[in-house]
């Protein structure tokens, strides 16, 4: 049978102090992700058919299974 | 005794006519597999990154859309998987695989069929029309279509059994299969989001149906093989996934549960109080936190559900190995992606985006939603659930998130375009699709479970291919190679 490892949860103390850092790097992180997420809206926006409601009620689909 | 996971995918396709007055979607479906089979015998090229390009080869005389004798629109590929018209949807069923990574290889090769269907279809079609395609399994309208999942399992296994667990299965693995879904339907009240887009659509537990009244677990009996020996489970529950790991993870995981059940593994009884009500509690609440009830009162919610299947599919691959969930090495990688994705749905689904399809497609919609102060009934949020499955790479807003680098892949895509023309090799799709590549002329008929050659002189011959198994690259690869015509090739497999 192939060993597999557990990966050890660290002990309370470690985990504080990686906690603290992590919160830190988590905030860059998501400010980051926020710029990335509005050019990524602009180009979706660029890809978009262009009347949401007219698209969206004219999508029938007969049932399947 | 767990038989070999053998497993594959058939996924039924939302398709549209636009820029026609009275869209017929069966002709639409024809027009567009009909479309592709030509362009593959005919060779045509693509220069295919200019789709907006009018890319037609000939002008069509007049307006009439082209006369399709639609009752012929069922193909065999030289990949060995099946593309049809089914009620009134185009439908790739993928060869027969081993194991879930060559399934979701072989599920992603359909995507790129299609794509190429479409693009094909152009030159076929009035200028101003366009066939499009969408992988998804509802149209905010009550109609729901399938993406089934089918697999070999040992016919000495009660089926009982089989529904006893596959009934919380199911209903739990939403959690991680759900290709997201705004808004509800069959009158669910559905504020906002929810994970599947199947879930409303099922009214009971086991059943026969496919197009209504669905059951969550299938009893369809059609095995395809030995059926002494092999049942199909047909599984029609599950949402069509384009994140490449979600579809990893819904068939490897099923895979390894249906062994187990196969092996008597599972020491539980995890029935549910009412199934149907829970799959979609569990379906209507994104934040994973839900509870369900069990038979014996308890209540938890579907992620610890889903550990304790873990917990025991580890000790199972400790015990027994999981050779016959595709091999020890693409189970390991299953189990442990379960476990990861388990623990990040537990801690903060949003960072399972790219992962899991109805994490990815939430973050754009709320992402959209803060931006432009958007309410849930909002049309351009439901546009968003919709254009996330559109098969066109350039219209796709789950293709945009790939190309934003926003998606973990599993597969190469040099692997894929081969998947698209060449079968798998460890199954008998190897011998239904090399005989396809080799001597399509000869192929009066192919099904899953024989192939019909015109040998050049009566009667045709029959060749029976009850044995998933058999008819691989290993068994019968040197008689393609050997073997200058069809009646040689029937002659050497009957010695």
């Amino acid at each position: 049978m192939p060993e597999r490892e557990r990966k050890q949860k660290p002990a309370p103390k470690e985990r504080t102090q990686e906690e603290a850092v992590e919160t830190a790097e988590a905030t860059k992180q998501g400010e980051k992700i926020k710029e990335e997420l509005d050019d990524l809206l602009d180009e979706i926006d660029s890809v978009l058919e262009s009347n949401a409601e007219d698209f969206v009620r004219s999508y029938v689909q007969k049932g399947g299974q | 005794m767990a038989v070999p996971k053998v497993c594959g995918t058939e996924t039924e396709y939302g398709v549209v006519l636009r820029g026609a007055v009275d869209a017929n979607p069966v002709l639409a479906s024809s027009v567009l597999i009909n479309s592709y089979v030509e362009h593959r015998k005919v060779g045509w090229d693509f220069d295919d990154e200019s789709p907006g390009r009018d890319a037609r080869g000939y002008q069509r005389e007049g307006s009439q859309p082209p006369e399709i004798e639609t009752h012929l629109v069922n193909t065999v590929l030289t990949n060995g998987a099946r593309y049809y018209v089914d009620h009134a949807h185009p439908e790739y069923s993928t060869p027969e695989c081993v194991n879930a990574l060559e399934l979701v290889l072989a599920d992603k090769a359909g995507e790129r069929i299609l794509a190429r269907s479409m693009r094909a279809a152009l030159r076929m079609l009035d200028p101003g029309q366009e066939v499009v395609v969408y992988k998804n399994n509802s149209d905010g309208k009550g109609n729901s279509y399938g993406c089934h999942e089918n697999y070999l399992v040992d016919r000495q296994v009660p089926f009982a059994s089989l529904v006893r667990h596959l009934l919380p299965w199911f209903v739990t693995r939403q959690v991680f299969t759900g290709a997201g879904k705004v808004g509800g339907e069959a009158g669910a009240a559905v504020e906002g989001f929810q994970l599947s887009q199947r879930a409303d659509f099922f009214e009971e537990e086991v059943g026969l149906e496919t197009t209504l009244k669905r059951p969550i677990v299938n009893t369809r009996d059609e095995p395809h093989g030995d059926p002494q020996q092999y049942r199909r489970l047909h599984v029609i529950v599950g949402d069509a996934n384009l994140c490449e790991v979600a579809t990893f993870l819904k068939i490897g995981t099923t895979a390894i549960v249906l062994a187990m059940i196969e092996d008597g593994f599972i020491d539980k009884d995890w029935s549910l109080a009412a199934s149907v009500p829970a799959l979609r509690e569990v379906s209507h609440d994104p934040t994973c936190r839900a509870t369900v009830e069990l038979v014996d009162g308890g209540r938890m919610t579907a992620v610890e559900l889903q550990w304790e299947f873990l917990r025991l599919a580890n000790k199972y691959a400790d015990e027994t190995g999981l050779e016959g969930c595709g091999g020890d090495d693409i189970g390991m990688l299953v189990l442990e992606r379960w476990e990861q994705v388990l623990a990040g749905l537990e801690r903060d689904p949003s960072t399972l985006a790219g992962q899991l399809d109805w994490v990815t497609k939430l973050g754009v919609i709320d992402a959209y939603r803060e931006r432009d102060q958007l309410a849930w009934g909002d049309p351009k949020l439901a546009l968003l659930d919709l254009q996330y499955h559109d098969v066109r790479p350039h219209r796709s807003l789950y293709e945009r998130l790939v190309q934003a680098g926003k998606v973990e892949r599993l597969l190469d895509e040099d692997a894929v375009t081969r998947a698209m023309t060449e079968p798998p090799e460890n199954t008998r799709a190897y011998f239904r699709g090399r005989c396809l590549e080799r001597w399509a002329d000869a192929v009066v008929a192919a099904n899953w479970d024989s192939i019909i050659l015109d040998v050049g002189s009566d009667p045709l011959r029959r060749v029976p291919m009850m044995e998933p198994l058999k008819g691989t690259r290993e068994h019968v690869g040197r008689l393609f190679d050997e073997c200058a015509t069809p009646a040689e090739l029937v002659e050497r497999l009957g010695s």
